[in-house]
């Protein structure tokens, strides 16, 4: 008897204390999915409809928006990892206890959540048509604005982005690399393999899941990112986030609540699908890293 | 302790947050005068029994009107020193929709807005949310600009004008709207929004459109204005604010004139020029919302700003206000103020509510193919 009520109580604990997680989920995760989902399909009268979802479809400039989301996201996140995990290689081959680790990882780990209007706001101030780089090159002959202002454009979001995906890369993919042993390279040369041998054949086949899983994370990073986005620009919903925000914000006439959580619903599957992936490579990551 | 009963917990600590939630409502009520439902001060005893009735509700909630938008900010101060009423002023720069949904989240809660400064789309759109109500001087309102039992009333407007900044252009003048598009004009040219969703920056575009051929039927002269801008290189994609005509990203803006005119504060000299042949017109709606929480203090305030001094107030900010041309016939303008606005010549455009939805639909689905 005993011993059974000591148990309840202990499972009386894990459920308490699991509780506000999955409140918290609940409130912030589900419930907004869930309205997003139920929203976008239902018309302004409150009937359900497709027509939300078959609009998506039809608008030239919603399908745009799309791609261009997918352009940015794909070009940042590819820039990210490949000077992300450069980085963290460095970082991993260095001394475990040294200054670069400690500074490489301590800066990621704020300048990975430095986004958002602080992040456009320092990009103007450097980059801007007024900032201090652009002024200080442009007194030196230098007009980096010459064939206009791009900054304010794809290319731009795109470089922006780039910033906060390196430090993220960093993080996500230091764990990895730090489970590579240095018996495994010993091993390779050994049995007589060259540094191409141990790359192609030991650490690239063990490095490759995890990449491409943290290319992944990235991707879904810069396609939901919004605020840095919307601080830069006037230029109409040149991307997905933008777009949901003019559709809900719009007074002039465009508000359409609707459309705005189908393309949130459209954006939550993407995400949903390059998650999935990411955790099934991540899976595969753990296997062998740890 | 099992699993049935953690649930039954979990649906008390839910339930327990709704009542708290259900609870933070407050509805001030005055026994001189039922607020709520008058139309006009008549109906709550003149003056004296809607200013005391307001006294004691104490407070007044404002949404997206910031103090230097059309010099709002001085009727907020004169209103509270003469009536001894707070006022909380939320989301200074939301849009009229944000307005509306403001009102529509918020209902029932005592931070509602008691009143809403929108776009007169959205006001056609939404009268269902809103009290009727006429001012004292409601006369003076002339008819287009109100709806007739006092649910919406037009409170003040101007012109689409470009307002600029002569040191950072070379010749320091604006001539000509098609100046625009020439070398001098370099990474210079803002507008004030969003022209997806900014009522004011679809404006800018209805204003490229007529200067270019176009009217306010037809939008895509303007779209493809913008087009050219931005491939001179003209173009800054950036929401044109006081920060940013004040560092100089924004030197030449698109904008409202009356809000143009407060850029004189931070930058010497600044100038406005109007078109003469593309002069678009717009009015902005007052409207008092069904549920407000403080219905006095709210109906006090439209009598506030539809006396003289309200009106004077916008005309110092160099807003147009409803009642200009009646205050001039009766002298009561502000003649000082009336003489800075700036000048206009030829006739202006007020583009419709139905012209403002066809634009805005057209230039939704163009805008950013033509400047993204």
């Amino acid at each position: 008897m005993r011993g059974g009520r000591r148990l309840s109580l202990k499972w009386l604990g894990v459920w308490l204390g699991v509780l506000p997680f999955f409140v918290y989920v609940g409130l912030f995760l589900i419930l907004p999915s869930f309205i997003i989902a139920a929203g976008s399909f239902l018309s302004q009268d409150g009937s359900l409809t497709l027509t939300n979802l078959i609009a998506i479809g039809q608008q030239p400039y919603m399908i745009k928006s799309f791609v261009n989301s997918a352009i940015i996201s794909v070009v940042s996140a590819l820039a990210g990892a490949i000077a992300g995990a450069l980085l963290a290689y460095a970082v991993a081959t260095g001394n475990p206890r040294g200054a670069l680790r400690r500074i490489v990882t301590s800066a990621s780990g704020v300048l990975a959540q430095f986004g958002g209007v602080t992040l456009a706001f320092a990009f103007i101030a450097t980059l801007g048509t007024v900032g201090f780089v652009t002024l200080f090159l442009k007194d030196r002959g230098i007009d980096i604005f010459a064939n206009g202002v791009w900054l304010y454009e794809l290319s731009g979001f795109t470089l922006i982005y780039t910033y906060f995906q390196i430090p993220l890369m960093v993080l996500v993919f230091l764990p990895a690399l730090d489970g590579i042993r240095p018996q495994w390279r010993e091993a390779t040369e050994s049995l007589g393999g060259s540094t191409w041998h141990y790359w192609r054949y030991v650490a690239g086949p063990l490095l490759a899941p995890a990449f491409l899983g943290c290319t992944l994370l990235l991707f879904a990073n810069a396609f939901s990112a919004y605020a840095t986005a919307a601080a830069l620009t006037t230029a109409g919903g040149a991307i997905v986030p933008l777009q949901i925000s003019n559709l809900f914000t719009s007074e002039t006439g465009q508000a359409q609540p609707g459309l705005a959580k189908a393309l949130a619903l459209a954006m939550i599957v993407v995400v949903t699908v390059v998650m999935f992936l990411y955790t099934l490579l991540q899976r595969r990551t753990s296997r062998w890293l740890r | 302790m099992n699993l049935r009963s953690s649930i039954r917990r979990i649906g008390l600590l839910a339930m327990a947050l709704l009542v708290v939630a259900a609870c933070g409502g407050t509805t001030a009520t005055s026994s001189s005068c039922n607020a709520k439902t008058a139309t006009s001060v008549s109906d709550c005893g003149g003056m004296s029994g809607l200013i005391a009735a307001a006294k004691a509700e104490g407070k007044l909630n404002i949404i997206a009107s910031p103090p230097d938008w059309a010099n709002y900010g001085a009727s907020f101060t004169a209103f509270e020193a003469k009536y001894g009423i707070k006022i909380t002023s939320t989301n200074p720069n939301g849009s009229s929709q944000e307005e509306i949904d403001a009102i529509k989240q918020l209902a029932g809660t005592s931070s509602a807005p008691d009143v809403v400064d929108v776009g007169l789309k959205v006001a056609l759109a939404n009268t269902a949310l809103f009290a009727p109500y006429k001012v004292a001087t409601w006369n003076d309102i002339p008819t287009a600009q109100k709806e007739a039992t006092g649910l919406w009333f037009q409170d003040y407007g101007g012109y689409m004008g470009i307002g600029y900044d002569p040191s950072k252009i070379p010749g320091g003048t604006i001539t000509s709207f098609q100046d625009l598009l020439g070398p001098n004009f370099k990474s210079k040219v803002a507008l004030a929004g969003d022209a997806t969703k900014s009522n004011q920056a679809l404006n800018g575009v209805i204003m490229a459109s007529i200067a270019s051929g176009g009217s306010a039927d037809d939008v895509s002269k303007g779209v493809d204005w913008f087009h050219q801008l931005k491939v001179a290189g003209n173009w800054v994609p950036v929401i044109a604010t006081t920060a940013t005509v004040k560092s100089g990203q924004t030197p030449v803006v698109f904008e409202w004139d009356y809000l143009s005119s407060s850029h004189g504060k931070d930058v010497a000299g600044w100038k406005i020029f109007e078109p003469s042949k593309a002069i678009v017109g717009n009015y902005y709606t007052q409207a008092i919302n069904k549920q407000a929480p403080h219905p006095a203090a709210v109906r006090l305030w439209e009598e506030y700003l539809y006396s003289d001094e309200g009106q004077n107030n916008w005309l110092k900010g160099g807003a147009r206000p409803v009642r200009m041309a009646a205050m001039d016939k009766s002298g009561k303008l502000d003649a000082t103020a009336a003489a800075a606005l700036p000048k206009v010549t030829g006739t202006p455009v007020f583009p419709t509510a139905d012209q403002q939805t066809a634009a805005g639909a057209y230039v939704a689905s163009k805008w950013a193919q033509a400047v993204g």
